[in-house]
């Protein structure tokens, strides 16, 4: 197997009291799978259930017992076969005994890769909640060294993620598990993480691999004489959305071997003969000062240019509180002592938990590689590690120079007038909400922990990715329901604080601007949006779903133009008019749904429908005397599109008479009848 | 244009959305008014005696210098006058007395500010005297009104430009709180009434005019004497316009700096506490990298600038297409198109800008929990009346629970969880050091999450240090201990360095500029210990 491929093999517990969250176990699994066709086509992958009614695997053939354990796919090249072993899990009927899935996942990987080398993974989620068999011979304990022996001998790493819903009781049998997976963990072969809810099974498993680089490797340079050798790693980085490569429809359809790629292409024409393309060794960078443009050559610039040497250097140490949270600057890395270096571990444990105790940070110069152009000023912050067998460390936060800090001026609250400062009442209320609606309640693990919690734009886009694949005309999903739990506070704790939350909105009163009610800006269309969806719920469906409903109407309440019936959607929208700002949100709605198909549309096959919007957004303009609105929005559209291939279909509007709305159909607007009349007839550019 | 192409600022992180959004708010065109009397001129510190003691004049000089020095940098399009009052010499279209418009070759009066006009500027200390020269300007006998030709000569500096697009203001700088104390009778009541007449009718025009007031530990400088009607403050509004007078010189000329910038808002958002109570907030970007300016291609024969032109060409047939609007990803070796409109969808999980979902304590916000630069936000009544108070209220519940807000940032591009700290103000003598509100922290996701430190997991227990060695790091961390550190004191040594150069080649200089790089550990310091 190559350095940089993987074989993975999951070890899922569907045993009957799993069987609550088997749809995350689905989505965390295919997820992962989703991602793997993308970035790593050919990792491998295995399947193997337990908790099953029924057995089947090798180890069961050859040597009886393994039951309920069932290989639902074999380590193989992912594909659909990979996504549909993980799709509508069977639901299993007899208690699930991991140690058995583990030696069924480790023989698999055993048998097919032998001694070869490679990245050799188990991931095993369970609940770990029921009695394992007794071993044949030994203890169990005896049984977990044995694997983890085969494990280390075959270096293959195992990811153990226990679920137990918060409120779970905890018993003696559970205490056995948990002692057993920590035993893996101290031998260094697994992983364990716990997580209490749907949303954190979630993000307790990463879905891509990164194979982890040091960014540096050298001296910590304390002083002259006293230096530790260490390595830095990315501890956070963004997973970016993936970058999606322009289409290309022009290929004939009988070409099976099309690219589809687009290829963008730079040229460089100089300013005063715009038909002469300069060559790029005829070109030389001017760098901005001010209105001045001034050139140097890149060999020039090389000679004069700062250039640090690298380095880590500390420039001494500070207190905590001397640097505010808000001035770190970017994604964080980590120091770890150097591999195997007795010397270094001991002086990263001594000073990391010297400056613990003295609540004392370091400050850093960093310049990671020779010949980088500038350096960075970081705070080095002790990482104490709670598990015996990973070392001490640190992380590294980047700082901002001073020209990167704005100092504007804002009001001190404290010289507020009355009118802006809470009352006695108001500011106790505020004090309970912070009280209750606590996301890290004594007793249960940490709610939203950022360290398992997916990313839901990013979970979205791979299953719809998934789903085209096989449809490809679907529509966007809406979002998942342990999704939502990111992006909406949590029902229970809101339904548990409901009187609370009614005594805020009561205490305080808002209102909007009566100056600035023509204010259309996309923000206020927010606010009101929100006003309007409590309002609505609670007209039509309050007794049905009940307070929970009121305080958080599911968002499909706000109205949307699909691609059904536009009209009708657009129409339903300003019907449910209470108040001016959902008439322009409804206006917006279809100014953009109109851009939108005809921005996709092919040879005119939505010019029908487009006509339609048009009109009907015409004419709600002129009832609602926004004139101005649609006089923007059919200029903008038509300066957009006349001179590409749907300019058909302003031929299609200038026949139907659908032209700006003038001073005689609406006061407001500053375009005449005359005006109206001729706007298509404005000679193009081209016959200029 | 190429932004950065060296990519030496660039490390891993993407170009900031919303630095975009901030650079395209709005333009700033700026006249500096600057007293000029002689009253300017007399030491500012207490110690009259000492000859050398800097002045208010020199202080402004100073102040303006650096600003300038800041703009060119980071807001290079922004346009800026500087004008004197109270002068000897008069230089202004108007022919008005007593005002001198201060520029230099090639450049207009209200331009973008240029190498030239920084260097002459930061000297013009040397030929003030014998060029433009000092005056008492209001007195009796003299029946000219210095100040209300100022105002007309600023206001028709920035009569281009529209005030929709472009914010106008005018920044006076003086230590004389009373300008008409040396008159009196009808001839002071009628130079008042004009002179606020002519502010008034400025700041109908979209004009804003702001004081800047200067005054010397010894002698407060008194708003209600005049300025307070000429700027139009009611009320607590003149609290808010305390005179930079600090202890020390170099406070105030910190305190100036800070409110000659003009504040920038990022944006408006939506913060739904809970849904009854959604309130209106401001954000703005505090902290961000600044980072060289773009660069521009030259015709490297006739140093002309390049017009880059993008096309885009059909990799199979070669044919010249418009910018395409659907993008596909490679999935399973399969083809999967998307409309960019589907993306956008897939993208808007959310339809609030900010949602509260609950909090927690701070230290559950770990030092790893980073991803980007903060952004800070402060309330605004501006549309929801009743905002800053449920933000107050909320605010200092944060800080005396020692708590911190999760929330749900449903920005179109970036989806996030953010936590939002509660800053208390801080202030000096010197001025606000932190302005109260909250900083919104970009909290990282699951999979942004990375595990070095088990990368080399040993097989035994990890090596621990003794308390010993403990002990004796505690020693080294106290002799090597940096008193009252602070961020900004580090200036940053590759910036200072490219505009050091620019600056020299831009002034046709031959020698290259020797920066200092503050960043260096003090080598003599440390060895000694």
């Amino acid at each position: 197997m190559a350095r940089n491929k993987e074989a993975l093999v999951f070890l899922l517990d569907v045993g009957p009291s799993m069987c609550g969250v088997l749809q995350e176990v689905e989505n965390i699994c295919s997820t992962l799978v989703h991602k793997k066709l993308v970035y790593s086509r050919s990792d491998e992958i295995g399947v193997v259930l337990f908790g099953t009614k029924e057995t089947c695997n090798e180890l069961a053939k050859e040597l009886g017992g393994y039951k309920h354990v069932v290989v639902a796919r074999d380590i193989k090249v992912v594909d659909e076969g990979t996504t549909h072993a993980l799709q509508n899990l069977p639901r299993g009927t007899s208690p699930g005994d991991f140690l058995d899935a583990i030696v069924v996942g480790l023989d698999m990987m055993i048998r097919k890769f032998g001694n070869a080398k490679g990245k050799q993974r188990l991931c095993l989620i369970t609940d770990a909640q029921h009695p394992l068999r007794d071993p044949p011979q030994g203890t169990k304990e005896d049984q977990v060294n044995t694997i983890a022996d085969q494990m280390k001998k075959h270096e293959i790493k195992m990811d153990c993620i226990v679920f137990r819903e918060s409120g779970v009781c905890h018993n003696a049998v559970m205490d056995e598990n948990d002692q057993l997976l920590y035993h893996f963990r101290e031998r260094s072969v697994a992983k364990v993480v716990q997580v209490d809810s749907p949303t954190s099974l979630l993000g307790a498993l990463r879905t891509r691999n990164v194979l982890p680089v040091t960014v540096f490797r050298g001296d910590l340079e304390v002083s002259s004489n006293f230096k530790i050798k260490v390595w830095a790693y990315k501890k956070t980085s963004e997973e970016k959305f993936p970058t999606l490569k322009k289409y290309s429809d022009k290929a004939p359809a009988s070409d099976k071997f099309a690219s589809h790629e687009v290829k963008v292409d730079y040229e460089y024409k100089s300013v005063l003969e715009p038909n002469m393309v300069v060559p790029p060794d005829q070109r030389i960078k001017g760098y901005l000062y001010g209105p001045q443009v001034v050139p140097i050559s890149s060999a020039e610039w090389e000679a004069v240019k700062f250039k640090p040497e690298k380095g880590v250097k500390l420039l001494g140490f500070a207190d905590r509180s001397s640097i505010l949270r808000h001035h770190f600057m970017k994604d964080v890395f980590s120091f770890v002592p150097e591999p195997g270096n007795t010397r270094s571990s001991v002086a990263v444990s001594a000073l990391a938990r010297a400056m613990d105790e003295m609540s004392k940070v370091a400050i850093l110069r960093c310049v990671w590689r020779q010949g980088q152009g500038n350096v960075a000023l970081g705070v080095l912050t002790p990482n104490i590690s709670s598990v015996k067998n990973v070392p001490d460390s640190f992380y590294l936060n980047i700082l901002p120079f001073a020209e990167d800090i704005r100092e504007f001026q804002f009001r001190s609250f404290s010289n507020l007038p009355s009118s802006s400062r809470p009352t006695e009442e108001q500011q106790e209320a505020a004090d309970k909400l912070v009280k209750m609606l606590d996301l890290a309640p004594a007793g249960r693990e940490e709610i939203l922990k950022p360290d398992f919690t997916p990313n839901p734009m990013l979970e979205r886009f791979y299953s719809f990715l998934d789903l085209k694949s096989k449809q490809p005309d679907a529509k966007v999903p809406p979002v998942d329901k342990c999704l939502k739990r990111i992006m909406e506070p949590d029902p229970d704790v809101v339904d548990y604080q409901a009187p609370l939350i009614k005594n805020l909105g009561n205490s305080f009163e808002l209102k909007e601007n009566p100056k600035k009610r023509k204010a259309r800006t996309q923000d206020r269309l927010t606010y009101a949006g929100a006003d309007d969806q409590s309002k609505l719920s609670k007209e039509s469906s309050a007794k049905q779903i009940g307070v929970m409903g009121i305080l958080y109407p599911p968002t499909e309440m706000v109205g949307e133009i699909g691609d059904h019936n536009p009209v009708q959607d657009f129409e339903a929208m300003l019907a449910q008019r209470s108040s001016p700002a959902w008439v322009q949100k409804a206006i917006d709605e279809m100014l953009k749904y109109t851009t939108a198909l005809l921005q996709n549309s092919r040879e005119g096959d939505d010019h029908q429908k487009a006509l339609e919007c048009v009109v009907a957004l015409r004419k709600a303009c002129i009832i609602e005397q926004e004139p101005k609105e649609f006089n923007v929005f059919l200029t903008d559209l038509y300066e957009r599109f006349r001179t590409v291939d749907v300019a058909t279909f302003f031929q299609l509007l200038c026949s139907k008479n659908v032209s700006l709305i003038h001073k005689e159909e609406a006061p407001d607007s500053d375009v005449t009848e005359e005006m109206a009349r001729s706007f298509y007839l404005k000679p193009e550019p081209s016959s200029q | 244009m190429d932004l950065d192409p060296e990519g030496i600022f660039r490390d891993d992180s993407d170009e900031e959305d919303d630095s975009v959004q901030e650079r395209e708010a709005n333009k700033e065109m700026v006249v500096y008014l600057i007293d000029a009397s002689p009253k300017m001129f007399t030491p500012a510190g207490l110690n009259q005696t000492d000859e050398m003691e800097e002045t208010h004049f020199h202080t402004i000089v100073n102040c303006i210098t650096q600003s300038l020095k800041t703009q060119i940098v980071g807001r290079s399009y922004d346009e800026v006058a500087i004008c004197f009052f109270n002068t000897k010499e008069k230089k202004n279209l108007q022919d008005l007395a007593g005002v001198y418009v201060y520029n230099v070759s090639d450049r207009e009066p209200l331009d973008r500010p240029d190498a030239r006009l920084i260097k002459e500027f930061s000297s013009i200390q040397d030929s003030f005297m014998s060029n433009i020269g000092s005056r008492y300007g209001i007195t009796s006998g003299y029946r000219e009104n210095t100040l209300h030709n100022a105002l007309w000569v600023a206001q028709a500096l920035l009569r281009k430009g529209s005030v929709k697009t472009v914010s106008k203001r005018i920044l006076i700088f003086t230590n004389e709180d009373d300008p008409f104390g040396g008159i009196t009778g009808a001839v002071k009541t009628d130079m008042i009434r004009t002179t606020i007449q002519r502010a008034r009718d400025a700041q109908d025009l979209g004009l804003s005019i702001e004081l800047l007031p200067l005054s010397r530990p010894d002698e407060k400088f008194n708003m209600s004497l005049f300025y307070a009607d000429l700027i139009g403050l009611e009320g607590d509004e003149i609290a808010q316009y305390l005179p930079s007078s600090g202890e020390k010189l170099e406070d105030m000329t910190n305190q100036l700096k800070k409110r000659m910038m003009k504040k920038r808002k990022v944006k408006t958002l939506a913060f739904a506490i809970i849904n009854d109570v959604c309130i209106e907030v401001n954000s703005y970007a505090l902290v961000r990298q600044t980072t060289p300016g773009a660069i521009t291609w030259l015709d490297s024969i006739s140093n002309l600038p390049l017009k880059a032109e993008r096309s885009f060409i059909c990799n199979d047939t070669g044919a010249l297409l418009q910018d395409p609007q659907k993008r596909f990803q490679l999935y399973h070796d399969k083809i999967v198109k998307f409309s960019v409109r589907e993306l956008a969808d897939v993208k808007r999980v959310s339809s609030h800008h900010l949602r509260l979902l609950g909090f927690k304590p701070l230290d559950c916000l770990k030092d790893y929990h980073n991803l980007r630069p903060s952004t800070f936000i402060y309330p605004s009544d501006e549309q929801i009346v009743g905002s800053t108070r449920v933000f107050v209220a909320l605010h200092s519940s944060m800080l005396r629970l020692g708590r911190f807000a999760l929330a749900f940032y449903g920005n179109p591009t970036r989806p996030q969880l953010v936590a939002l700290v509660a800053q208390e103000e801080v202030t000096s003598s010197g001025g606000q050091i932190e302005p109260p509100g909250m900083h919104m922290i970009y909290l990282p996701y699951s999979d942004d999450v990375r595990y070095p430190e088990e990368v080399h997991m040993t097989s035994g227990d990890a090596l621990r240090a003794t308390d010993e060695q403990i002990k004796k790091a505690s020693d080294l961390l106290r002799r090597i201990d940096l008193k009252n550190f602070s961020v900004c004191q580090f200036a940053n040594p590759a910036l200072q360095r490219h505009y050091g150069i620019l600056e020299a080649l831009a002034l046709g200089e031959d020698e290259m500029p020797d920066v200092n790089d503050e960043t260096l550990p003090d080598a003599e310091g440390l060895s000694r210990h």
